[in-house]
């Protein structure tokens, strides 16, 4: 995967800011930005996150590559849309930021142990498997994502409510064993096939 | 018979007049007290029956002059306007019952006051004469424009399509100033979003083709003399001399030194350059932009904002130049043009972008690439390393560009300041001036004007000539002589044009109102004039320092020369007069002094103590029309407010006989004062405030507490704080007793 990385960075040659609005959604738009610091006054993580995202647009516009695609700030964005809401120069912030995490994963840069990342990543397989969520399995994989111990643990604590939800018929213990999918998964599965095939395409084809 | 006077007064009462107060006893007040000759009522006298009522006795013979009890003087201003009439108003409504309030108690003390505003008013129009319109000179419809930059065409270009026929004095051998080196212009249109023709060209043209239009190039005015209408200028090196009604100086600027700024690496390498030798050498490439040093082509390129702006160092410049963002952002453009992958950097401190278009332009460069980062360049080395505090991510960066750009910025060029070289009345100090001037200017004269104060218009602040910001732009403080373009004020091309726009129709108001022995702004109008009784003069000067406007000059004896056409009326040289031998006929020491002596001062007892009000009448004297008007606030009843053409024109024989005739204090209140003044007559507020720091001598042989006289700077919206200060001096009078003075 580095080695895309590493074509990347010979491809734009310190032209940080085209490799965004080439390959991050909505990247086009933050060329509008005049680092007026609105997103980052309305977004709710933003004191907690290493750059913020006026931070992130003036790091992209100095052709700060390494800053950029190292950090795991854009991990923490939760979509709540405040700074999209607010932006008066029409930056697709929240977009930006998710099509920068995508764009870090893609290139194999995202920090070790990221816990958003590997939420994200739990969820796809869990959907893909199927083509549509098993709540059940995703809530087990979330316990057991830091090792057996502490997911036994973890699943004690939440016994009773387990319990509660099982009586209330809102999980059933029967999803365990293959649980239920959608009428087409072999359609689905070439549909999501399909999807990768023309990312790689679009990927292969900016390089050349 | 036209020297008889015949005072005929007229008595509103309606909006309320006629109700609160006893109209009858006014009446008899105006003929038994005031001797007018005739007085009548009217339940309302504006109204067109009561208009006609008044004219028809002015036809008839029957008022020669007209005496009008109704509303303030600024309100009903279209249907109380007999011409040349001479007119006084008494201020019943806002002046009495509006800011009195309704209550039986108070009813005596509300009647007097209208008593005394009767009294006032009648003793007052005795004292004025219809005015002798000045003949001193004819319509002169010739316009001179010095300067023949962007501004200076654009103003003789409008000047001659409204049919006045200008003349530009260029003094380099070509037209369009600094514009003529640029290759293109930061955008004037919608959508703003690309550089534009500069349009000297056109401007060329269309001078070329105006036969109404002279230019003189490589010449300068070696003499200026005369007033507006008739301006007589000696041009050298054209070597005509020729009379003009008016004046625009177009003078523009001159670039900032950049060698005062090694810092930013100017000097050190031929790669940094200003902004006005990047234009030159886009106009020179051919094709790609090439650095100075070694002819490469430029990669990337990096502008310095604010380069020895904005700064207090020693000779950088403190103010903002305006138009240097959007040149950047222009010029960056530029590189973009040609090739979209050379790296523009601006870095700039704030961005700022003036205009209708500045903002659209700034997004078009954003769309087109061009990055903007928030800096402070520290230094730029030989090297070209520009180091920087990046301000908004916190950290020291650095930029190796090819070619770095220094945003300068405008000083104007505006001559001889003037106020440095004034001479000065006898016992003037001149702590009241600040000459704050950043950058020295040459010291050649550029209008070298044959006034006794000085060869050039005046200053304000770093050297940019002196006007009112916030009424009247374009009015130097030189009647006739209208400043346009960046010796004004720092601004960029649109501005300049509409500047000089502004400028030529201040100029043909100016030879219009000349001619026909009116004053210009902002007596707009006015057909008086100061006069002057010769036998009473001591020559002190006074009035030729103290006139803001430069209208006095000295003939040989000394005595002073009035050029009537350069007065704008203010009254700052009756002011100054120690000896008053200075009045005009509709206002003068008399109709102020008059008003004064004719309010009734009760006895000590009584305990209704008098308090004279002067207002300024542009400001101060609306703020307290506009209280009333609230009808919320109130002033004490016993103030008696008398309205004077500005603070400078205030005699302090005037507080001197209202302190002797039993007044128990005096409020003057006028404009703000200063460098950012608002005085309309620019001087005549802090002449003032000068004057009346001296007060305290005169209080003293009286053996007067100093707190019985008050100064106020009151701006027009000052309508709280107006009737506060009259309050004040109530409770003032309150607590030290009543004047000794009654008798």
């Amino acid at each position: 995967m580095s080695d895309l990385n590493q074509k990347m960075v010979e491809k734009y040659k310190g032209n940080f800011l085209q490799e965004v609005i080439d390959n991050v959604e909505e990247g086009e738009t933050m060329k509008m930005c005049m680092q007026c610091g609105v997103c980052s006054g309305s977004c709710p993580l933003g004191p907690h996150w290493e750059y913020p995202p006026q931070h992130i647009f003036m790091l992209i516009r100095a052709g700060k590559r390494d800053e950029v695609m190292n950090t795991d700030s854009y991990w923490n964005c939760t979509s709540c849309y405040n700074c999209i809401a607010r932006c008066p120069r029409g930056v697709q912030i929240t977009h930006v930021m998710h099509g920068l995490a995508r764009y870090q994963k893609t290139l194999g840069l995202t920090p070790k142990n990221q816990p958003t990342e590997k939420f994200s990543q739990l969820f796809w397989d869990n959907l893909v498997k199927k083509g549509r969520v098993n709540e059940l399995k995703l809530g087990l994989s979330l316990y057991f994502m830091n090792g057996f111990g502490e997911g036994v643990k973890t699943a004690m604590k939440n016994q009773k409510l387990g319990m509660a939800m099982m009586k209330a018929k809102r999980m059933s213990p029967a999803e365990m064993f293959g649980g239920h999918g959608i009428k087409d998964p072999a359609g689905f599965q070439k549909m999501v096939n399909k999807a990768h095939e023309l990312e790689a395409a679009r990927i292969a084809g900016e390089e050349s | 018979m036209a020297d008889e006077m015949k005072v005929a007064g007229y008595i509103c009462t309606g909006c309320g007049i006629g109700d609160r107060l006893d109209a009858g006893q006014m009446e008899m007040i105006a003929t038994r007290e005031g001797r007018i000759a005739s007085c009548k009522q009217h339940e309302f006298l504006c109204s067109a029956e009561g208009v006609k009522m008044i004219k028809d006795d002015i036809e008839s013979g029957e008022a020669t002059h007209v005496m009008i009890a109704a509303c303030s003087r600024r309100a009903k201003t279209d249907a109380f306007s007999f011409g040349e009439t001479p007119m006084a108003r008494a201020n019943l409504r806002e002046g009495v019952i509006w800011i009195r309030p309704e209550d039986p108690e108070q009813d005596e003390t509300t009647q007097e006051m209208a008593d005394d505003y009767i009294r006032m008013a009648c003793n007052e129009i005795k004292q004025m004469k219809k005015p002798e319109r000045s003949a001193e000179q004819e319509l002169n419809k010739n316009i001179l424009v010095v300067g023949g930059g962007v501004t200076g065409m654009t103003a003789a270009i409008e000047a001659s399509k409204a049919g006045y026929p200008a003349t530009i004095v260029e003094k380099s051998d070509h037209l369009g100033g600094a514009l003529a080196g640029f290759s293109k212009k930061v955008p004037s249109k919608a959508p703003y979003a690309e550089p534009e023709d500069t349009g000297i060209a056109d401007m060329l043209a269309a001078i070329e083709a105006d036969d109404n239009i002279t230019v003189h190039l490589n010449s300068k005015l070696s003499k200026t003399s005369g007033a507006p209408g008739r301006f007589i200028a000696e041009i050298e090196g054209a070597g005509v001399t020729s009379e003009f009604g008016a004046i625009v100086q177009a003078t523009g600027f001159t670039p900032y030194d950049a060698n005062n700024l090694p810092e930013l690496g100017y000097g050190k390498t031929p790669d940094v350059v200003t902004q006005l030798e990047l234009e030159a050498l886009v106009k020179d490439a051919d094709g790609a932009i090439k650095r100075p040093s070694d002819g490469k082509e430029v990669e990337s390129v990096v502008f310095v904002q604010c380069a020895g702006q904005r700064s207090t160092k020693e000779n950088h410049l403190e103010y903002c130049s305006g138009f240097c963002c959007t040149t950047s952002i222009k010029q960056a453009m530029y590189f973009k043009e040609a090739n979209g992958d050379i790296n523009t950097t601006i870095l700039f401190d704030d961005l700022r972008t003036p205009g209708a278009g500045g903002e659209d332009f700034y997004r078009a460069g954003q769309e087109a690439g061009v990055t903007f980062r928030k800096g402070k360049v520290s230094e730029v080395d030989g090297g070209l390393n520009v180091k920087f505090d990046d301000l908004i991510l916190g950290v020291e960066d650095n930029i190796q560009p090819d070619l770095v750009v220094l945003a300068t910025g405008m000083i104007p060029n505006s001559g001889v300041n003037i106020e440095a070289i004034a001479p000065k009345a006898d016992d003037e100090d001149d702590a009241e001036i600040d000459d704050d001037v950043v950058a020295v200017i040459d010291a050649e004269s550029i209008l070298n004007l044959d006034y006794r104060q000085g060869p050039d218009v005046p200053q304000l602040v770093s050297g940019f000539t002196d006007s009112h910001f916030i009424c009247f732009p374009y009015e130097t403080r030189r009647t006739g002589i209208y400043t346009a373009g960046p010796v004004r004020r720092p601004m960029d091309v649109e501005q300049a044009k509409n500047d000089a726009m502004g400028a030529a129709m201040k100029a043909i108001q100016a030879a219009e109102n000349a001619a026909l022995g009116r004053a210009a702004h902002p007596r707009s109008g006015d057909l008086s004039f100061p006069k002057f009784r010769i036998e009473g003069c001591t020559q002190c000067k006074r009035c030729t320092v103290e006139c803001p406007f430069g209208a006095i000059n000295e003939d040989e004896k000394g005595y002073p020369q009035f050029n009537e056409a350069r007065c704008r009326r203010c009254g700052t040289c009756m002011g100054a007069c120690p000896v008053r031998v200075i009045s005009f006929e509709n206002y003068n020491i008399m109709t102020i002094s008059e008003q004064i002596k004719n309010v009734d001062i009760p006895d000590e007892f009584d305990e209704k103590p008098r308090i004279l009000v002067l207002a300024c009448e542009n400001d101060a004297y609306p703020a307290l029309d506009m209280a009333a008007a609230t009808g919320k606030v109130e002033y004490s009843a016993f103030a008696r407010v008398i309205p004077v053409r500005c603070l400078g024109s205030v005699s302090t024989i005037w507080i001197q006989e209202s302190l002797d005739s039993g007044f128990d204090g005096v409020v003057l209140m006028g404009c703000k004062k200063g460098a950012d003044y608002q005085c309309h007559f620019v001087k005549g507020s802090e002449m003032a405030h000068y004057r009346m720091g001296k007060i305290g001598d005169t209080l003293e042989t009286l053996s007067l507490e100093k707190e019985r006289v008050a100064i106020y700077e009151v701006a027009i919206t000052d309508i709280d704080k107006a009737p506060q200060y009259i309050n004040d001096m109530a409770a003032t009078i309150e607590e030290i007793g009543m004047s000794p003075f009654k008798f």
